[in-house]
């Protein structure tokens, strides 16, 4: 395998994917704890980031390699984890530490399929799950493209937002192998994060919550960081007593996310205006929905689909725009119903938002189970 | 003519950070001394240091009042995230402080896994038996002898868990022993594996009233009554002090972990025959 950036098109899983589109965006630490079905994705860096200059490092447990991320982090490094069901649940801590003390990092969460153990049942943990009061930024990838593409859109999202971002995939994005398209070099958006200069005197950096997204006093470099997941002020420093910097302190780390959210939001509606079905999912869930409102159209049925890439966060005002569009939602998640309810509570009556679980969970729709479905309401 | 008094170690505090949280008399302040000052004496840049506290009493030893990159991290993770800063950085000096609950109990794992990676980190135990900032708790380490809520179960010791995990400097001296651990500090923050030092502090607030002790005096008296040499424990053969702490360096500074040399071993297990 060629050092570098890998370019043109190659056949590989989700998880491969995932991994060149880390290295693609710049990623130079990789901490990981096995955690199957997530593997994939720690076996190629292990072996890629040492050819780029990275570092990779197998630590003992998945609290272990969030920590280590931020870490990493703060000592300046595009850093990422990756994980799934199990692991998830044991980094929320520190995934909200990272929130508070606005480290940017991805983390690769991919789901367990059926309920051994995980399900895909991690969307609403991922983000509700973190203590605090915080806004998260979650892509849900399709297919391993998006693997790659959306693994370098969250790199760009945690620099430029000084934020965890999370990649929600499911197992048959991530060990389904298709082909993925590399964009040349130039093409590949690198975004990192500002970082505070010492201000003349050498002594206080401004930064923390100052503005809407602050430099970052990266360690090592004698800006003489003071970071601190407590409430703090502009200067990083704690504060218990000061009643006001508790309100600036939570309504700056969740205004950054809700005021930039239509930089965040990614969704794609496919189908003919006169659409009076949408079918809305996200994820394998998401491809289904759009094959079968395909296969619908050609069968002269009005049927739109609406995939969620953006999980969080939530896209309210174009599910809101959809429900306004069409008579009937209906809604396909590989589980038994997620994001139905902020689905239902974005349509806000607009459109009746009817809920599709698969047949059998840990198997995807059928398209032919849904346009039965499809039949059923249209009539 | 009169002249303020200026502290020795006033540059190594952060500006405007001057005022300490800790109890008056508590124990972190001499380990807070015995750090800065062995930073001192190595006329290190502080800018070459970061410190990685973790939760606790402890974790307001560096954070935010040395004058240097301090991180405040979760309840047991400090290890982990200092891991990965050196990982990152490793021409920095990543120096961990915390107390005993924090690094041996909630993050045990983690710091078992460090002493085995043997990641160039300097990590203070400040172990003084309670969890001092939620009221004086049990906690695992050495000086735990004051049950709460019915904890019996007897203490780590934890420079005998980092002697095996493959720590390559291990040193304990208790804060009677100021100077004695400002040394060991200096030695570690030159020596370029794992170091773990751990300083048996006191609690003067919630566990010096269990003991029968009433102030920081007492204490410490306490402690160099409890402290035995540890060449004096090897030389008498002693395997349990019933109550008296071992002090002084039990690992190297060495350059691989104490099982991994063959010379150590005696003739007879090399070649048995």
């Amino acid at each position: 395998m060629s050092e570098g950036v890998l370019k043109g098109r190659h056949s590989m899983t989700g998880e491969e994917a995932c991994a060149e589109g880390a290295i693609a965006a710049g990623c130079q630490f990789f901490a990981g704890y096995p955690s199957a079905p997530s593997l994939g994705v720690a076996d190629r860096l292990a072996r890629r980031l040492p050819e780029v200059g990275g570092t990779y490092v197998q630590m003992e447990d998945a609290a272990g390699a969030i920590s280590s991320v931020v870490g990493a982090s703060w000592a300046g490094a595009k850093a990422m984890t990756a994980t799934s069901g199990m692991g998830i649940g044991l980094m929320q801590e520190e995934i909200s530490y990272a929130v508070a003390t606005e480290t940017p990092c991805v983390i690769v969460d991919v789901q367990r399929e059926g309920h051994r153990g995980g399900a895909l049942e991690d969307l609403v943990q991922s983000r509700c799950g973190p203590h605090g009061p915080h806004e998260i930024v979650v892509f849900a990838p399709a297919s391993p493209q998006e693997m790659f593409d959306l693994t370098i859109c969250a790199f760009s999202a945690a620099e430029k937002f000084r934020t965890p971002v999370l990649i929600a995939a499911d197992t048959f994005v991530g060990h389904g192998r298709e082909a993925v398209e590399m964009p040349r070099e130039e093409e590949i958006p690198f975004v990192w994060r500002r970082i505070a200069v010492a201000d003349e005197e050498g002594e206080e950096v401004r930064g923390f919550l100052e503005t809407w997204v602050a430099p970052m006093p990266v360690i090592g470099r004698g800006l003489k960081a003071h970071v601190t997941a407590s409430c703090h002020d502009a200067y990083g420093r704690r504060t218990a007593l000061d009643a006001g910097a508790l309100d600036r302190f939570v309504r700056a780390l969740c205004g950054k996310i809700q005021r930039y959210r239509g930089d965040l939001t990614i969704t794609e509606a496919e189908g003919p205006e006169e659409a009076r079905v949408a079918l809305v999912g996200y994820g394998s869930a998401g491809r289904v929905a759009q094959a079968t409102a395909r296969r619908a159209y050609e069968e002269g049925l009005p049927v739109e689909a609406f995939r969620l890439t953006t999980l969080w966060p939530f896209p309210e005002s174009e599910v809101a725009d959809l429900a306004r569009r069409v008579k009937t939602i209906l809604v396909l998640e590989d589980n038994l119903g997620q994001m139905v309810h902020y689905i239902r509570a974005a349509a806000q009556g607009g459109a009746e938002v009817v809920f599709l679980p698969p047949e059998a969970v840990g198997a995807l729709h059928r398209p032919a189970y849904v346009l039965e479905k499809i039949q059923e309401v249209l009539s | 003519m009169t002249k303020a008094l200026r502290h020795p170690l006033t540059d190594y505090i952060r500006r405007g950070a001057e005022m300490t949280p800790l109890c008056a008399g508590c124990g972190s302040g001499i380990v807070a001394q015995a750090i800065l000052r062995a930073i001192h004496r190595l006329n290190l840049d502080m800018d070459d240091l970061v410190f990685v506290s973790g939760i606790g009493c402890a974790g307001w030893i560096p954070s935010p009042y040395f004058n240097a990159d301090t991180l405040h991290t979760m309840p047991g993770r400090s290890v982990a995230v200092a891991t990965g800063v050196k990982l990152f950085r490793p021409g920095l000096k990543v120096v961990v402080i915390s107390g005993d609950g924090d690094l041996v109990g909630l993050g045990g794992n983690h710091l078992l896994h460090a002493a085995r990676r043997g990641a160039g980190l300097v990590v203070v135990c400040v172990n003084n038996g309670v969890y001092e900032l939620t009221g004086g708790q049990t906690t695992p380490g050495l000086a735990s002898e004051i049950p709460t809520f019915g904890e019996y179960a007897p203490p780590f010791d934890a420079c005998d868990l980092m002697r095996a995990a493959g720590a390559t400097y291990v040193a304990r001296w208790t804060v009677y022993h100021a100077l004695d651990l400002s040394l060991s500090v200096q030695k570690a923050l030159l020596h370029p594996g794992f170091s773990f030092i751990e300083a048996v502090s006191y609690c003067r607030t919630h566990a010096g009233p269990r003991v029968g002790s009433r102030g920081p005096v007492e204490m410490m008296q306490l402690y160099r009554d409890r402290a035995v040499p540890v060449e004096r424990v090897r030389a008498l053969g002693l395997t349990g002090l019933r109550g008296r702490w071992a002090v002084g360096e039990f690992v190297g500074p060495r350059t691989t972990p104490c099982e991994a040399e063959e010379e150590d071993l005696p003739e007879v297990v090399l070649n048995p025959t």
